[in-house]
């Protein structure tokens, strides 16, 4: 299926959760944060938060900044 | 005599020694960026959100590698919003990669030109901030209706302009930033204008509780001396504000006694 990944399209596995997002982008021991379609979903939910198609996903990090 | 054990910046019931807060923006690497914070002695850094480079510098070193949250506080800002849902998503996804931790740097911008304040969309968005638990530092204008608005509303810290962020200008309205100061029971902080050392002096002088500032250290020709300048700047000027300067008077007074001249 196809989701919107920080502002690309990107073709995953259907009905993926985001913790199996998160591997298969080998980001584990990162330090990120994600929102899927504007909501923020905390870490402690990763496991049981399954995907679905069009869903836009943002993962973000801390950058320089004023 | 030195004032910086007893006189404490306090914000959200933490407590500082140092008044100069510092962005992390702008710098040339991450070296000169940990380099300039360091002579900076600031202990609030400011960091801003943005999307991760998938697959790309995996390997590249983060913001939080060279500024640990153990060691310093870190000030996540809402830097790029217009308004106020992408900047109330922009804090929540802040606290989340923070494990937790509520401070932001609340900024609702509302002109790409000026980079002024929208304060209408600020006020909105800080009030739906403080409800959600965060504790909500605020760039806003140099307005004291606004500002009192805005601790009102529960800001922890009110955080005026001097002059429009990354201009260099220095404080354009010190009466306003005065009297937004007299004003106030929350910290107010100068965020934005300083170009110089002399300028966070007056802002300090002015009774401002501290100031933030990014550009006027990272591009000095030597952002490194220049943080050492600006902390000096930051404690001379509160170290004058606590002392209370002489009145200035139009005319001369002369500093040696006219009494026992011999001619």
């Amino acid at each position: 299926m196809k989701i919107i990944l920080n502002g690309a399209p990107r073709e995953i596995a259907d009905g993926m959760r985001v913790s199996e997002l998160v591997e298969y982008l080998e980001m584990l021991g990162q330090r990120f944060a994600i929102e899927v379609n504007a909501e923020l979903i905390p870490r402690s939910h990763f496991a049981e938060h399954r995907l679905a198609a069009d869903d836009r996903v943002e993962i973000i990090q801390a950058v320089g900044g004023g | 005599m030195s004032t910086s054990n007893t006189d404490r910046l306090i914000i959200a019931g933490k407590d500082y020694g140092s008044r100069l807060l510092v962005g992390t923006g702008k710098y040339k690497d991450m070296d000169e960026t940990a380099r300039a914070i360091a002579a900076s002695s600031a202990e609030i850094v400011t960091i801003a959100v943005r999307r991760t480079n998938i697959g790309q510098n995996r390997d590249e070193p983060n913001i939080l590698d060279v500024l640990p949250p153990d060691r310093y506080t870190i000030l996540p800002n809402t830097a790029g919003c217009y308004d106020v849902d992408t900047a109330v998503r922009t804090c929540r996804l802040a606290r989340e990669l923070l494990d937790g931790h509520n401070l932001v740097k609340l900024e609702v911008l509302g002109d790409e030109k000026t980079l002024f304040p929208d304060v209408i969309a600020t006020l909105k968005a800080a009030e739906i901030l403080v409800k959600d638990d965060f504790e909500v530092m605020v760039y806003t204008n140099d307005d004291p209706i606004v500002a009192r608005e805005l601790e009102a509303i529960g800001c922890v810290a009110v955080m005026p302009l001097a002059a429009p962020i990354g201009s260099g200008l220095g404080i354009r309205n010190p009466l306003n930033i005065r009297t937004i100061v007299e004003n106030a029971k929350v910290p107010i902080i100068v965020d934005a204008g300083v170009g110089t050392a002399s300028d966070a002096a007056v802002a300090m002088e002015l009774g401002c509780d501290g100031v933030l500032m990014n550009t006027a250290i990272a591009a000095a020709k030597n952002p490194v001396l220049m943080a050492s300048a600006m902390r000096k700047a930051i404690e001379a000027g509160r170290e004058a504000f606590l002392a209370g300067r002489m009145p200035a008077k139009r005319f001369a007074s002369a500093s040696s006694p006219i009494e026992g001249l011999f001619f």
